[in-house]
């Protein structure tokens, strides 16, 4: 870390993770380097004398007396060309690097660069000598991968004129631009991570977050620039949801956190990624993608840090004007990571061992999310997902309690439909999202005019369903009107056919806007015509048992699905005929 | 090395010395009593005054005039190939009467984290010939998947027949077992060793027993001796290791016990609020590295208490392994072994372990539409309690025999029964969804379905 060297400490105390040190000129979230290994830890703490640390390295074998330093700095990230396709820990050390560094496991005291300072990148200005820029103005640009990285005057520069700005191969540290009072730009700026980073509106947004799953984008939408939670139990698909967001999600640049989760579900990721391609470009989605993967047996600061680590390069891509989708899975490993820290601080607790701020930093970071007027005057997203693993699946315990509060989209996944395996195992019925009134116009303008009012007339089917199954299990199926017979078959095709999806099938995993609209229609189409079925006499077990809607499934799993389900629409149409002949 | 006799205060397994020189936080400790007896702790708190040392034996006839020496380093585990055969105890140290271990090597036990980016992607299938196992959770190598079961269930014998029947199927690379029993009874150690000695594993096996007299704080390290030695067997000599551990609620209950001791402030139901860190530290040892032979898969097994999947010992192991197996006590009730209850189990990794290529290419709809069909058949069970059979649509009783198939034919079989995966497994799983109207099978592709069922096979 560069900076200035303030006056040395000496380590007092060691127990775990958190350490003392005294003799030590510092102040809050600065951070220190420890013990003759230089393992680079955090101030979370001053009582008097004593400064407490966090260390983001494994502290085994350090001793008392040995020296401890002061940088001067916060915890920051590096910001610049080099940031796309890279996987971090929690303190933003690439690590590819590490590898090539300490071999195969993570070993400790490695310190390593954010963005390559060596690798040269060709600056291409698009302001000139002369010009007058602001903090955020746009003066070049990078082509780093097929994405174009914005080369930005950094938030904290006054601006002013530009005296010079050559294009050119440069390094991320070399000046490309001086301003008329002398300040030197780099295509490289620093940000502290628990500080966010300026804009100048925040705007409410109106444009959804098109994920190519049917039962988020059709019945319980995000906006670009919102917040949605996905708690659930474990092995209920939070992770396969997540990953699904990131791979298919319409966002510009996407930032997965992995935060204290399974070191072999990075790896696919990992492996996954680059071998996918983006939808719309059919470039490899890793392109866009920027990864940080802190797994549950890596240091507990580190896994604290990261959610700051990632949500401040959200925040940067986003400053260049981008839609930028956020994935954190999990935020409870987050919030378990504060409650270890909290503990070993000895602060009095809050709720179940949480410490009494948990509420306030879940805020805090939520809050960081939004579509904004960045400072130069584009427009620009930032969506925040955070899953949540809440203890035995209770959403009364207070990361999911404190999250609701804050979130706008509640997608609540549910064992029993995982373990019927009905995936995504989202419940229809729990789960909601707040948006739904401000991207009506969206949905009536870019889909139909119809699909608001099919979104409606869905979801009051798979609610009287769920009135109609409790009728059902007291009394047997049979006992039901022959109307209410016909719903409950209606329902069963929007759960099969509509909500479920595979995200495991090449077709399935990504179904357009276009696409569901068709297969909802298509659905509604079988209702219309069995209702007025049984009204003209046609008894409901016959409604029920046409064969032309058995095919309905198939359209999932099949890419060009327009012929197909006119086949379908057909085949049912006549069947409906001639039952009604024959009743 | 300096012995010190400052000791100031002994409470449970902890001991607080004062006054030394500056003594490094997680070094290992050799304590001397007065009758010239020893015993191993590990620094838990390091400062100027006072270090605390948590004592992995019992810390009776520890006194004030016990002595203390600090060895300045990490605790560290001897290796070498010449452990494959042996007992060792749950400290490391042999019970077979055999001699010391020449290690060829010395590893720190706490275990570095594989970096996400080394790893390789696990993706070789485990055919354990267990139905309920390997077609609808599917174990892969270099995968932890723990057995959740409880107190009186025979999850013993799953995980024998998982270490006796495990193979790649048409792989004939080097494997080895290593087996961590943490708070077993004699009894249940001497099942296990049985086992291994009738079917001839023990050669291939390292056996570590903390058996439920010895101290339970020597529990701490046993897991993470077993699992140092598994990936010396993994990672350096390239062999693919199946690690048992057993019983992991002992494991906790240890832990608990020393957060008390330090008088820590708790979290739920009295478990330190660094369990899931701790537990972690365990379970992610497993896995395959990019460029290296070898494999360390887990199997750990843990006994729920009360039977509650919510318990926190239960809830935190399923959100850091990659699945889990749920043995239940109401198919065991039923006379059915293996009692697997595939409803709650998962295997998150099974669909890189399948498919053409790998099983069949119909392995992973067969899955689904078993689980679904399943699934249906048994919420009708409780429809049936109350509205009597009868009352049953066409449609719905075919679902009702289906479940009753499904535990009778497909979950159950022998002790013994290896079942191939295709002409065992799958095919089964097919014989029984042709017990189903064919426009039910919603999961699966025409295409496939006429490839498998056994009305087309037939033909």
């Amino acid at each position: 870390m560069e900076g200035q060297q303030k006056t040395g400490g000496m380590l007092k105390r060691i127990a775990g993770p958190v350490v003392t040190a005294v003799g030590l000129d510092a102040h809050m979230y600065d951070v220190v380097k420890v013990g003759t290994e230089e393992l680079m830890g955090e101030v979370i703490k001053v009582d008097g004398e004593a400064i407490i640390i966090q260390v983001y390295e494994d502290t085994t074998g350090l001793r008392p007396g040995e020296p401890v330093s002061n940088t001067g700095l916060s915890l920051a990230v590096d910001l610049g060309p080099g940031l796309l396709t890279s996987i971090y820990d929690g303190i933003q050390r690439p690590l590819e690097v590490l590898v090539e560094k300490m071999g195969s496991f993570i070993e400790r005291g490695v310190s390593a660069p954010g963005i390559p300072r060596d690798k040269k990148w060709e600056f291409k200005p698009l302001a000139k000598a002369g010009d007058e820029v602001v903090p955020g103005s746009i003066i070049g640009e990078v082509q780093e991968t097929n994405i174009v990285h914005r080369i930005m005057v950094p938030p904290n520069v006054k601006g002013g004129k530009l005296k010079s700005i050559e294009g050119g191969s440069y390094t991320v540290e070399e000046t490309i631009a001086t301003l008329e009072d002398g300040t030197e730009l780099r295509m490289m700026q620093r940000w502290p991570v628990r500080v966010p980073r300026p804009v100048r509106e925040k705007k409410n947004p109106t444009i959804p977050l098109i994920t190519g799953q049917r039962i988020l984008d059709g019945l319980f939408p995000i906006a670009k620039g919102g917040t949605a939670a996905i708690p659930g139990p474990f092995g209920s698909g939070k992770t396969v949801t997540q990953q699904q967001l990131a791979k298919w999600s319409d966002a510009e640049i996407v930032v997965y956190i992995g935060c204290g989760e399974r070191g072999n579900e990075m790896t696919e990721v990992l492996t996954e990624f680059p071998e996918l391609q983006d939808p719309k470009s059919g470039k490899p989605l890793m392109e866009r993608t920027i990864l940080i993967a802190n797994t549950s047996n890596m240091p507990v600061a580190a896994r604290e840090a990261s959610v700051y680590t990632g949500i401040t390069i959200a925040e940067y891509f986003r400053d260049m004007g981008y839609d930028v989708s956020l994935m954190a899975d999990s935020t409870s490993r987050w919030a378990e990571a504060m409650r270890e820290i909290s503990s070993r601080l000895e602060e009095m607790p809050g709720e179940e061992g949480y410490p009494a701020y948990l509420a306030a930093r879940l805020a805090e970071f939520y809050e960081r999310s939004g579509l904004v007027t960045t400072l130069n005057g584009d427009s620009g997203s930032v969506s925040v997902i955070g899953a949540v693993s809440p203890p035995g699946g209770d959403f009364s315990e207070p990361v999911t309690q404190n999250t609701l509060r804050i979130v706008k989209v509640f997608w609540a996944l549910d064992a029993k439909l995982s373990q019927r395996r009905h995936f995504p195992s989202i419940n229809w019925l729990n789960s909601y999202s707040l948006y739904l009134d401000s991207l009506a116009d969206w949905y009536d303008r870019e889909v139909s005019p119809e699909w608001n009012i099919l979104r409606s007339w869905a979801m009051e089917v798979l609610q009287k369903e769920a009135e109609l199954q409790e009728i059902v299990q007291l009394v047997g199926s049979d006992a039901l009107p022959e109307a209410e017979q016909i719903t409950i078959e209606v329902a069963r095709l929007i759960r099969e056919v509509f909500l479920q999806q595979n995200a495991y099938d090449p077709v399935d995993t990504f179904c357009s806007m276009t696409k569901q609209y068709d297969m909802m229609k298509a659905i509604r189409g079988y209702a219309d015509l069995a209702y007025a079925a049984q009204v003209a006499g046609v008894p409901p077990t016959q409604i029920i048992t046409i064969k032309a809607k058995n095919d309905l499934p198939q359209i999932k799993f099949t890419k060009d699905y327009e012929p197909m389900l006119d086949g379908i629409m057909k085949a049912m149409e006549a069947e409906f005929t001639q039952l009604r002949s024959s009743a | 090395m300096k012995e010190y006799r400052t000791i100031s205060k002994i409470a449970g397994p902890l001991i607080f010395v004062q006054k030394t020189e500056p003594i490094g936080y997680g070094e290992l400790v050799n304590i001397t009593l007065s009758d010239g007896s020893t015993k191993r702790g590990q620094v838990l708190d390091t400062s100027d005054e006072l270090v605390v040392v948590q004592v992995f034996e019992s810390t009776a006839g520890l006194g004030r005039d016990s002595g203390v020496r600090f060895t300045g380093e990490a605790i560290k585990m001897p290796v070498g190939k010449e452990m494959l055969g042996r007992i060792l105890s749950g400290g490391g140290k042999p019970i077979d009467g055999g001699p010391e271990i020449v290690p060829e090597k010395r590893i720190d036990i706490t275990g570095a984290a594989i970096n996400p980016f080394a790893r390789g992607m696990p993706a070789d299938f485990i055919q354990t010939g267990i139905s309920t196992i390997d077609g609808t959770n599917t174990l892969v190598r270099g995968q932890k998947l723990p057995i959740f079961s409880a107190a009186g269930l025979p999850h013993n014998n799953v995980a024998l027949q998982i270490a006796r029947q495990a193979k790649v199927p048409g792989s004939v690379e080097e494997f080895a077992v290593v087996f961590a029993g943490m708070g077993i009874t004699k009894e249940e150690a001497n099942a296990f060793m049985q086992d291994f000695e009738r079917t001839g594993a023990l050669e291939r096996a390292v056996v570590f027993l903390n058996l439920a007299d010895d101290p339970a704080v020597e529990r701490i390290i046993t897991p993470r001796l077993a699992l140092t030695t598994a990936e010396y067997l993994a990672f350096e000599l390239g062999m693919h290791v199946l690690v048992i551990l057993t019983d992991m609620t002992n494991y906790c209950e240890a832990l608990r016990q020393i957060g008390a001791a330090r008088e820590e402030v708790p979290g739920r139901r009295g478990y330190p609020g660094y369990m899931y860190t701790d537990l972690a530290s365990i379970y992610e040892r497993a896995g395959m590295i990019k460029g290296r032979k070898g494999s360390v898969t887990q199997i750990p097994i843990l006994t729920m208490p009360g039977d509650d999947i919510t318990h926190p010992i239960p809830d935190l192991t399923g959100y850091i392994t990659e699945g889990q197996i749920v043995v239940s006590r109401e198919l065991h009730r039923k006379g059915i072994y293996p009692p697997i209850n595939v409803l709650p189990s998962l295997s998150r990794l099974m669909n890189l372990g399948i498919g053409s290529g790998k099983t069949r290419e119909d392995h992973k709809k067969v899955s689904d539409q078993l689980y679904a069909a399943y699934a249906e058949g048994n919420d009708l069970r409780g429809l049936v309690a109350i509205v009597g059979k009868d009352a049953l649509s066409e449609r719905d009783r075919t679902f009702l025999e289906f479940a009753d198939l499904f535990e009778g034919r497909f979950v159950r079989q022998g002790i013994d029964e290896d079942r191939a995966i295709g002409e065992g497994t799958l095919d089964l799983g097919w014989d029984l969804l042709a017990t189903l109207p064919i426009e039910q099978l919603s999961r699966i592709d025409r295409e496939l379905i006429e490839k498998y069922h056994p009305k087309f096979r037939a033909k």
